[in-house]
């Protein structure tokens, strides 16, 4: 491991300086620890609307600990404390109006595991506005269609959809996951690490879909992977050791790194 | 499938699998040993055994159904044991015989057997029969007790019917107002006129050393002449025994009759400690493993609530006894029954507090056993419905406590198994030698929790222990004992049976 001495980074470098009118999420000096030491310290990064957004980084380095923080999952864990503010579309999402369920469904979130439960497909899909409640079942007749549509997943189960979805493969699964996410109408898409426990061509169906839901939608997208990276997302933000390094657009920062700490990390020169 | 491990031992290597197979064989060989026992001494006491004629060397003659011999001590031969019946001519129905004293064993066809209501059983021959149409002697005799037999047995249904179904509920009524006494009268001269009925009639019998009794026909309850039985009489008669031991209540002391009231009770005490415990310990579990802070402080409750599961009974015994039937008993009695005092209603043993004390003995099961079925849920199972937009509860009751709910059975089957084997807790909170109305029945709330109530378990003791003979009492020990544990097999069964229907619907949870 090489060490790089770099100036620490003022906030306001970090920050590609988007319209706030085409931001979908800003995130200002955000601090975040679980029990003694910081996990995420001081970030400031704002999130487009429409776009694909990747966190790449080390092991440890944060990024899953950012998207989590995105849609208040630390709220199950008593340990960590947090500072700084995240906005929602100008809204803060820890403010006392916020209803955190309400949160959660407009940020929608898809993780590692592919983790559908055990029920059928149908109600797989259908769980997030069964949650809401009020919706006849031609309508969710339609929305789960259109869920499952969305996530190329259609034609694939069309015809078994009162069947279990743990019989499906471990990328149909993620696929419904995503199907189940898009379901509820969310404005923002969280990926944690979405294709790394699933084969090449899985991964490459996912990938696809990616790349085709951003017309709808905001995604943010944490990998391990560059060239993921690289493939799907239009701006990415390099973390190490809960701090941001560097933020640009993905064809910059994978070409033309401003900090020779980034470039040593894509270029494989550190672990 | 083998996974990493869960290794399993091959062969050629060394004694290990042998000792492991070993041991699981001994555990099999006792389990069937113990079954068969209780089949065989206790199902076989309702076949009809053969009467022998046994004629000793000076003379004397006694007919008896062998039991078994014993060696006797030093070298002296061999003793037999006749079961001979006839306590009101012998004091004693059992006959030690020297085997080397034995002239002649033979089985003569006309030898009869009757159960009688009082006396126990009569073994000898039959004379004659008088009655209001006559005296019948000999083959005809028996022809004729076996009809008027069947007569008595409507009769005496009948008798029961009126006075269980009409005669009790309105002697109950009339306690709390009046208004039903010409009913209760009707009712009452119909019984008198049924028992008129019954009685009369008069058997002559023989004992086979000769000496002669008027036996009174209305206490004879059963005849058969086993020698003169073929084998599907005698399996006819073996299954109508076994039906009448499980449909009757018991007679004489419960060295006779059924235990219907037993297995009734038993069943209804086990499914409503279940009822109580399973939402307590549901409750209790979710509280600790996902309410609750993870501290030091819900880790001592968890300790304390496993280590009550070790508890000896007898303890839940003595609180159920101290609280619910002292304490919140005696408490109801002063508020809600007082014009029955100083006889109390809810302030002494019943079925109430018998299941209440149970599904306390039985709680730390259901807990434990929920509390592994929600750790083995996957976090990320619980983080995919909120992400969903679950709010907790939700989450809970819509992903986690569905897939729990095989392991939520796990619990009530083991809380099940081993409740419905306590006898201890149960001697002091409500269990009865004899109730034999269950706690069950048309009169108004129906189910009657304050009732005293019979028990298998308790039953056993009370047979096995507390009749006067226990020769007599063993097969009926055996013949319930292996009821007990039918009925416990069958409680886990539907359990078992209902958790493999939760599985398949809601997908098994990952071993851990």
């Amino acid at each position: 491991m090489s060490v790089v001495s770099s100036p620490r980074l003022a906030a306001g470098n970090s920050i590609i300086d988007f319209d706030p009118a085409s931001c979908c999420l800003e995130i200002e000096g955000l601090t975040l620890a679980y029990g003694g030491s910081p996990a995420l310290r001081e970030l400031t990064l704002r999130v487009p609307r429409q776009r694909v957004t990747a966190f790449i980084g080390p092991s440890g380095c944060g990024k899953s600990t950012l998207l989590r923080a995105l849609n208040r999952l630390h709220d199950l864990n008593d340990e960590v404390r947090l500072s700084g503010s995240i906005r929602l579309e100008g809204q803060d999402i820890h403010g006392p109006e916020v209803e955190v369920a309400e949160l959660r469904r407009r940020v929608g979130m898809v993780f590692q595991a592919p983790n559908p439960f055990p029920m059928s497909i149908y109600d797989n899909v259908a769980f997030g506005l069964r949650l809401q409640g009020g919706i006849r079942k031609r309508q969710l007749d339609d929305i789960v269609e259109w869920a499952l549509e969305s996530a190329a997943l259609w034609d694939e189960v069309k015809d078994r959809l009162k069947s279990s979805a743990w019989a499906l493969s471990g990328g149909q699964q993620q696929r419904l996951v995503i199907a189940r996410t898009l379901a509820v109408r969310p404005e923002v898409l969280l990926l944690d690490e979405p294709a790394s426990a699933l084969d090449p061509i899985s991964t490459l169906k996912i990938e696809e879909l990616i790349r085709n839901l951003k017309s709808q939608l905001t995604l943010v997208l944490v990998t391990h992977n560059m060239q993921q990276a690289a493939r799907v997302s239009d701006y990415t933000a390099f973390l190490q050791e809960g701090e941001l390094v560097e933020y640009g657009t993905t064809d910059t920062l994978f070409t033309n790194p401003r900090l020779a700490r980034t470039e040593n990390y894509i270029t494989g020169r550190m672990a | 499938m083998i996974g990493p491990g869960r290794v399993r031992l091959a062969r050629g290597e060394g004694p290990w699998p042998w000792l492991a197979a070993g041991s699981v064989a001994l555990s099999l060989l006792l389990l069937v040993g113990l079954l068969t026992l209780l089949a065989v001494r206790g199902m076989g006491h309702f076949w009809p055994s053969p009467l022998t004629l046994v004629t000793l060397e000076d003379g004397r003659q006694l007919a008896g159904q062998a039991v078994r011999e014993e060696r006797l001590p030093d070298s002296a031969g061999r003793e037999r044991l006749y079961l001979t019946a006839n306590r009101d001519l012998e004091g004693d129905i059992w006959t030690w015989v020297a085997v080397a004293e034995i002239a002649e064993e033979s089985r003569p066809r006309d030898l009869v057997v009757l159960e009688r209501t009082r006396w126990g059983s009569f073994q000898g021959r039959l004379l004659a029969l008088e009655s209001d149409e006559g005296r019948v002697e000999g083959e005809a005799a028996w022809a004729a007790l076996e009809t008027r037999l069947e007569t008595l047995a409507t009769l005496r249904a009948e008798r029961d019917r009126l006075r269980d179904e009409v005669v009790m509920p309105l002697v109950r009524r009339l306690e709390r107002d009046s208004g039903a006494e010409a009913e209760l009268a009707h009712a009452n001269a119909r019984i008198r006129e049924l028992q008129a009925r019954i009685s009369g009639g008069m058997l002559l019998l023989e004992s086979v050393d000769g000496r002669r009794i008027e036996q009174p026909l209305e206490q004879v309850l059963r005849a058969w002449r086993p020698n003169a039985m073929s084998p599907p009489q005698k399996l006819a008669a073996w299954a109508s025994g076994v039906w009448r031991f499980l449909s009757e209540g018991p007679r004489a002391a419960n060295t006779a009759g059924g235990v219907w009231p037993a297995i009734f009770g038993t069943v209804l005490m086990v499914l409503l400690m279940s009822v109580v415990v399973t939402p307590f310990g549901v409750l209790a579990a979710i509280y600790l493993n996902e309410v609750a802070h993870q501290g030091r402080l819900t880790r001592l409750v968890r300790i304390a609530v496993r280590n009550l599961a070790g508890v000896p009974s007898i303890v839940y015994g003595v609180f159920g006894l101290g609280v619910f039937v002292y304490g919140i008993g005696g408490s109801l009695d002063e508020w809600f029954f007082t014009d029955q005092l100083p006889s109390p209603t809810f302030g002494t043993g019943g079925l109430l507090w018998a299941s209440l004390t149970l599904a306390l003995l039985t709680l730390p099961v259901v807990i434990v056993a929920t509390e592994e079925g929600l750790a083995r849920v996957p976090d990320h199972q619980r983080e995919g419905a909120l992400a969903l937009g679950a709010t907790r509860v939700e989450m809970l009751t819509r992903v986690v406590l569905p897939m729990t709910a095989p392991a939520m059975l796990t619990g009530v089957i083991l809380a099940v198994a081993r409740a419905a084997g306590e006898v201890a807790p149960l001697m002091l909170v409500g269990v009865a030698k004899l109730a034999p109305q269950v706690p069950v029945d048309g009169e108004f709330p129906f189910l009657h929790l304050e009732r005293k109530f019979m028990h298998l378990g308790y039953h056993i003791y009370d047979v096995a222990f507390h009749g006067g003979d226990v020769e007599a009492a063993l097969p009926l020990v055996y013949a319930t004992a292996l009821l007990l544990v039918l009925v416990i097999l069958v409680l886990n069964l539907t359990a078992i049976f209902l958790r493999h229907h939760l599985r398949a619907r809601h997908g098994a949870l990952p071993r851990r």
